[in-house]
Order: structure tokens, then C-alpha cells, then sequence
């Protein structure tokens, strides 16, 4: 579940707010954007991919916050890991053509 | 690009020949395909068009086959795990359509991987790359995108279905679009387990669609589950297929042969079910050897966040598992088809991808996998194609007469509103009843009957007291169609008086013969449940 908004990577683009499928943030006059209906997550890390700044952290226990910090998270490195695994950069796409899936589906 | 007005009242109104509901694949292919055929085209979401849906979080395979003879014996081998209620005609034009449609993609531009001779391998989408990719074409397309427009009711003038109106739920006012068709492309009904993709599934179309007068088949098939770590979102079989399973007490978990369990998808997930409902049970992804491991990291990235998140190492360590409920997502029930351009029957409606039922394609057993992601590339474009066909045929007929909106429970109660019916206690009920392994997953009619009971009562206070204001009402209509597709899954299930696929009743193992067909429900409030012999019949009178 969508856990944390950091402030001091977020550049209040609002991205977020646009993209997220389940309308789960909203936009601040002046600030960063809110976790406003944070139990409507369907923690499927969009959110985090679409980023330009990796300031998002998604959990991943899907039926209720951690209460995970945001010290632990940057200590673990852990914002922005998605995107890196999938090849995705500032919030912009890209990997997809270095996926081995079907060397997956010839094992299988 | 459509009319676009404002009224006093600033509620959007649009005019269209196509309106689309849905941000899936199957609409954005439906939107791009009636563009294509030079229809104005609006496109409606719940969510946001490249993100929203069950592809967009997820790495889906297609069912690929390339043109040729062979494809007829791919068909029919594929049409014998069907449970007989596919239909190999549907299954041969879908694998047909959706082949050209990778290949549209491929020439689009999209970044597909290669294998090792240097050719390109279009049988896998990667979600998030696809659906990006896809909004991408849907706008170039000249398709106009509301993204966070929800659908709450189909518009009629009494002859056919003209439009729809929803609530813009970011901007806070309503919306309506005159359209001269309609595409349904709403997805599945994930009863709102926590999958990936399943908060916007709802299965809205569905009570859309019957409300209009349109049939739905294959409701019995949602005792699809997939495993998952516990408490994960990740609904991903995959690596599971290199796994072994254990208990609390550290036992294995023993497949059919009395040997191990060295595998948890497919047939196997029966095994994993049955020591789920004893007690917790346990994986290791052990059975990946060191090169299969870094395709399945580098393939499926997903699947391995919650492990990495939670500090583990899954090839190495034994970690909680679950099996999530999924519905009509990956079952295959949905609104039954009519014609080969994915008409419902009702005029001016079509439907694509999971909205649709999905029976014909797949029968009784699960179409995740393969199957449903070439359905909604394939029945995306018949539907957008059919749909456009119908608006021109239509012209200036359609937006000449008194418009009558469809919405009834959770919209309009029947009865006087009342505050202590709220959506949320709904859902949880209906989720008690169509999402626990030992009712669900193993069925018996006992079981059943006290579903059906309980369901009916939940019916009745939806049907005659549930109403959300302002962005409730969203929710509340979602409360509503969750409440039906529960309704008619359960009973559909009562119906089907034998196993087949993934509908296994304990009490009646085994096929019975006289119950290889479909069966197709009508009716909202009264609603009936005809065999398919009896609805030719119909049909025909
Ligand atoms: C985890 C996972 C993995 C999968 N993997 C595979 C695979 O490998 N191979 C395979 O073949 N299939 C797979 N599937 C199934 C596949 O993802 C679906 O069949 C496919 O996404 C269906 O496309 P769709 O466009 O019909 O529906 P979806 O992609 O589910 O989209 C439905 C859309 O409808 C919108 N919507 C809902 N209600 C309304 C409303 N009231 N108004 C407006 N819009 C609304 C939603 O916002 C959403 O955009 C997988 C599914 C899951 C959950
Ligand atoms: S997308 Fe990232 S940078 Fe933009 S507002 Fe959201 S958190 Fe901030
Ligand atoms: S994980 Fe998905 S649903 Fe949750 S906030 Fe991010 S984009 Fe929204």
C-alpha cells in the first residue's frame, strides 16, 4: 500500500495525482500532493514508476499500512527499486525490450 | 474532435458516434479501431487510461499463433482443456486478429524483446510499457480521454443504448456523452480482493449491461484463485512453478502421486487450496535453478517486490503464502456475445475484453495466462469496428429522441434511501459469501444455498435502500454491481449441478453430460437462467 509522499525529493509536479488508477492522492495548493484514500491503493507500484523523482514508496503488504519510515526506506535504498528493475528512469518508460519472459515460458 | 459544451450547471456533455467505457486494453483497441473506421470517438475511464486495469500493473502472455494450418490443431488442442464450452470458431478468429494486432504493434514501434536469431517476440506485453504505449496510439488516434470519469448508467431513447453518464471524480462534477454506439470495456469483477489492478474492478459493466436488457453467461466460473505472498497484491502464478510448499510444522505439502509438491500453478493450485483452508501454509522458490532465477527477477520484477520490500530471499527462504480470489478477472464470465462484432443483443451495445464472457474462448477452465489478453486485443477491435458500424447506420436518428437513463440499485433505490446501508458493509458481505476457499473454491450445493439466501437479503437492501451523494455515489454503484456479480455467480453455481473447470462442487464431482453447455442469465432485480438450447430456442421464437 501507498505508504510515503517524501518531501524532500518530491518537485510537486503532480504526476501522481493524474496516473494513480484508483485516485488514491490529491494535489495540495503550494505542496506536495496528500495520501487522501490510502485503503483504495491496489499496490500495483505505478505510481512509483511514473515519478520523475522515485519520492514514492509503496509496501508491500496490500491490506493496511507498515507504518515503514521514510529513514528506513532511503537507508534501504528501496525508493525508485521497481523502476530500476524494470529499466523505467525519471518517470519515463524504457527495459521492455530486454525482457526475458519467454525464455521463462520455454522453461516452463 | 467531439462538441464539447458545458452547461450551467458545469457538468461536461460530449457528443460522440463511439463512447468507450473502460481504460484497458480492450478499449483502448476499441477506440482505436472505431477511430480508424473514421468515428468521433470518446473514451471514458474510471481510472487513468495507461495505468488503470488488470494489464497495465501485470506482464501478460498472449496466445500467439502465427497464420498457418497449424493454427487449426493449436485450437483444438487448446479447445480439449476447455470443459466443451468453448467454441473453436471464436477461439480460431480471436487468435487470428489478435496475431495482426501484434503485429500492428510491431510496426508501431513498440519496443518488443528479441529472441536469440534476432527476431522480434510478440507474444509477451509488458503492462506498464503496453498500456503507456497504447494511450499513447488512443490520443494520436484523435480519440478524446477522460481519464478519472467513471460510468455509473447507460443512456436509452427506447430503441437503443445512446451514451452514458457518469461523475468526473477529480474535477467534481458529472458527465454525459450522447454516443450513437456504446462499447463496454469495464473489465472483469475482482469482488475487491486485493489483486493487481482490482480496486476499479467492480464489475459495473455487467450491472450496466443487464440493466440495459443484455444477457450474461459463464457467472459459475469465478473459482479461479492465484497464489500469491501473503498479503502481497501480487496475484502472479508464474514463479510458483518452480516452488515446493509446506506447512507450519515444516511437512511438505504432497501432490496427487504422494510426491512432493514441486509445483503450484494450474491443476496443482487444488493441493495449495486444500492445505490453505488447515491452516497457514509456506513456499520456497526452490525449485528455480540459478539462470531460470535471474530470467524470472528480470522478467517478472513485480513478482519479486514484496519479497525484496519484506527482506527476503525466496529461493533460499521459506516465506507465508495466500491464494487470492479473482472473480470474472481470471474466471470467464461476463456479458454474453450475440455476433461476431461483439454485439450484446441490446442496440447500439457492444462489449470487449473482460467485460465480455469469456466462455467462448475458454470455457470452464481460467483464460489468465494467454487467452484473455488476446480476447481483449482481438474483441477490442471487433467491438470498436462494430460499434461504428452501428453509428453510422444510425446517423442523425440517435440523438433525436427522449433519453432515459438506466441506473437503478445504488443510483435510484427502489425504496426510501437509508444512511446504515453504506457501500462498504455491502461489499464485505458479498465478499463472505464469493471469496473463502472452503465456499468458493470447493463448492457444495449446501454451501451454496446459504450463499444464495444470504445474498438475496443483501439484494434487497441494495436494490431498495443503498445511495452514495457526491463521489459516494461511485462507490455505491460499485457496491450495487459487486452485489449482483455475486448474486448471479452463486446462482449460476447452484445451477451447474455437477465440476467442471474451475467450478468444483464436492458434493457432485465429475462432468454431467447434459450440462455441456452455457448457461446465460437475464434479468437484474428477477432475473432467469436459461441453458443454451433453451436460449436458441428463445432466440429463434
Ligand atoms: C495479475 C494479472 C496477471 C494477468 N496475466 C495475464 C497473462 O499473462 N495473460 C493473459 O492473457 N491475461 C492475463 N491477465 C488477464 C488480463 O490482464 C485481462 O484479461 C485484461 O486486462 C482484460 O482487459 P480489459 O481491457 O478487458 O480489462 P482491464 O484491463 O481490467 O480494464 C478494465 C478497465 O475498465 C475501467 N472501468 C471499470 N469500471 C468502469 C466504469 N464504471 N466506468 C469507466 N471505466 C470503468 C477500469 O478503470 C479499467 O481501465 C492477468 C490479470 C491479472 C490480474
Ligand atoms: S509524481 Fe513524484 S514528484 Fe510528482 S508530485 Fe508525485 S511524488 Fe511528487
Ligand atoms: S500503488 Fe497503484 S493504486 Fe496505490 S497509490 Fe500507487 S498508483 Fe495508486
Amino acid at each position: 500500500m501507498i505508504e510515503i509522499v517524501s518531501a524532500t525529493r518530491c518537485i510537486e509536479c503532480d504526476i501522481c495525482v493524474k496516473v494513480c488508477p484508483t485516485n488514491v492522492f490529491d494535489a495540495t495548493e503550494g505542496g506536495v500532493p496528500v495520501i487522501a484514500r490510502q485503503d483504495d491503493c491496489q499496490t500495483c507500484f505505478l505510481c512509483e514508476i511514473y515519478c520523475p523523482t522515485d519520492a514514492l514508496y509503496v509496501a508491500e503488504f496490500a491490506e493496511g499500512p507498515t507504518g515503514i519510515s521514510e529513514a528506513e526506506v532511503e537507508e534501504r535504498h528501496l525508493f525508485g527499486g521497481y523502476a530500476r528493475a524494470l529499466g523505467w528512469k525519471r518517470g519515463k518508460a524504457g527495459g521492455s525490450e530486454f525482457d526475458p519472459t519467454h525464455r521463462i515460458r520455454v522453461a516452463q | 474532435m467531439p462538441k464539447f459544451q458545458r452547461s450551467s450547471s458545469d457538468s461536461l456533455h460530449l457528443q460522440a458516434d463511439v463512447l468507450v467505457l473502460g481504460g484497458g486494453p480492450s478499449a483502448a483497441w476499441a477506440a482505436v479501431a472505431a477511430a480508424e473506421s473514421g468515428a468521433k470517438v470518446v473514451l471514458a475511464d474510471k481510472g487513468y487510461l495507461g495505468t488503470s486495469g488488470a494489464t497495465a500493473p501485470s506482464n501478460t502472455g498472449t496466445w500467439c499463433v502465427p497464420p498457418g494450418d497449424n493454427r487449426h490443431a493449436v485450437v483444438e488442442r487448446r479447445w480439449q482443456r476447455t470443459g466443451e464450452l468453448a467454441d473453436p470458431r471464436w477461439m480460431l478468429r480471436c487468435v487470428d486478429t489478435a496475431y495482426r494486432n501484434l503485429l500492428k504493434l510491431s510496426e508501431w514501434g513498440y519496443p518488443f524483446p528479441s529472441e536469440d536469431d534476432g527476431r522480434l517476440y510478440i507474444a509477451n506485453l509488458r503492462g506498464p510499457d503496453y498500456m503507456r504505449f497504447m494511450r499513447r496510439r488512443v490520443l494520436m488516434a484523435g480519440v478524446t480521454v477522460l481519464d478519472h470519469h467513471p460510468a455509473l448508467e447507460l443512456l436509452s431513447d427506447g430503441d437503443a443504448i445512446v451514451g452514458a453518464a457518469g461523475a468526473a471524480r477529480q474535477a467534481g462534477h458529472d458527465w454525459r456523452v450522447d454516443a450513437r454506439a456504446v462499447v463496454l470495456a469495464t473489465g472483469g469483477c475482482a469482488f475487491r480482493e486485493r489483486i493487481l489492478g482490482g480496486t476499479g474492478l467492480t464489475g459495473d459493466g455487467y450491472l450496466m449491461a443487464a440493466e440495459a436488457g443484455a444477457s450474461l453467461s459463464g457467472m459459475e466460473f469465478t473459482g479461479k484463485y492465484t497464489l500469491a505472498p501473503y498479503g502481497s497484491s501480487l496475484n502472479k502464478g508464474l514463479p510458483f512453478r518452480w516452488a515446493s510448499f509446506h506447512r507450519e510444522d515444516g511437512s511438505p505439502i504432497l501432490g496427487p502421486t504422494g510426491e512432493p509438491l514441486r509445483n503450484g500453478i494450474g491443476v496443482r493450485e487444488e493441493e495449495v487450496a486444500r492445505a490453505l483452508i488447515e491452516g497457514p501454509v509456506y513456499a520456497r522458490l526452490d525449485q528455480a535453478e540459478p539462470t531460470l532465477q535471474g530470467w524470472l527477477r528480470q522478467g517478472q520484477p513485480n513478482c519479486f517486490v514484496p519479497y525484496d520490500r519484506a527482506g527476503i530471499d525466496p529461493f533460499t527462504e521459506l516465506f507465508r503464502i495466500t491464494l487470492r480470489a479473482e472473480g470474472t478477472v481470471r474466471g470467464t464470465g461476463g456479458i454474453d456475445i450475440v455476433s461476431d462484432d461483439c454485439a450484446t443483443g441490446v442496440p447500439g451495445l457492444y462489449v470487449a475484453g473482460d467485460a465480455a464472457s469469456r466462455e467462448i474462448m475458454t470455457g470452464a477452465v481460467s483464460g489468465g495466462g494467454a487467452v484473455n489478453s488476446s480476447w481483449a486485443l482481438a474483441s477490442g477491435w471487433w467491438a470498436g469496428k462494430g460499434a461504428s458500424v452501428h453509428a453510422k447506420r444510425r446517423g442523425g436518428k440517435a440523438f433525436r429522441s427522449t433519453v432515459r437513463p438506466l441506473g437503478q440499485a445504488g443510483l435510484r433505490p427502489a425504496a426510501s434511501p437509508r444512511d446504515d446501508i453504506g457501500a462498504s458493509e455491502v461489499i464485505d458481505a458479498v465478499r463472505n459469501e464469493v471469496t473463502p476457499l472452503d465456499g468458493n473454491f470447493f463448492r457444495s450445493g449446501v454451501g451454496l444455498e446459504k450463499s444464495r439466501e444470504r445474498l438475496e437479503s443483501v439484494w434487497r437492501e441494495v436494490r431498495d435502500h443503498l445511495r452514495g451523494e457526491g463521489p459516494d455515489r461511485v462507490r455505491a454503484r460499485e457496491a450495487a454491481s459487486i452485489a449482483a456479480a455475486g448474486r448471479w455467480s452463486v446462482a449460476a453455481a447452484l445451477r451447474r449441478t455437477e465440476s467442471r473447470g474451475m467450478h468444483r462442487r464436492t458434493d457432485l464431482p465429475g462432468k454431467s453430460p447434459a450440462l455441456a453447455h452455457r448457461l446465460v442469465i437475464t434479468g437484474v432485480d428477477q432475473f432467469r437462467i436459461a441453458g443454451a438450447p433453451e436460449r436458441l430456442a428463445e432466440l429463434a421464437s
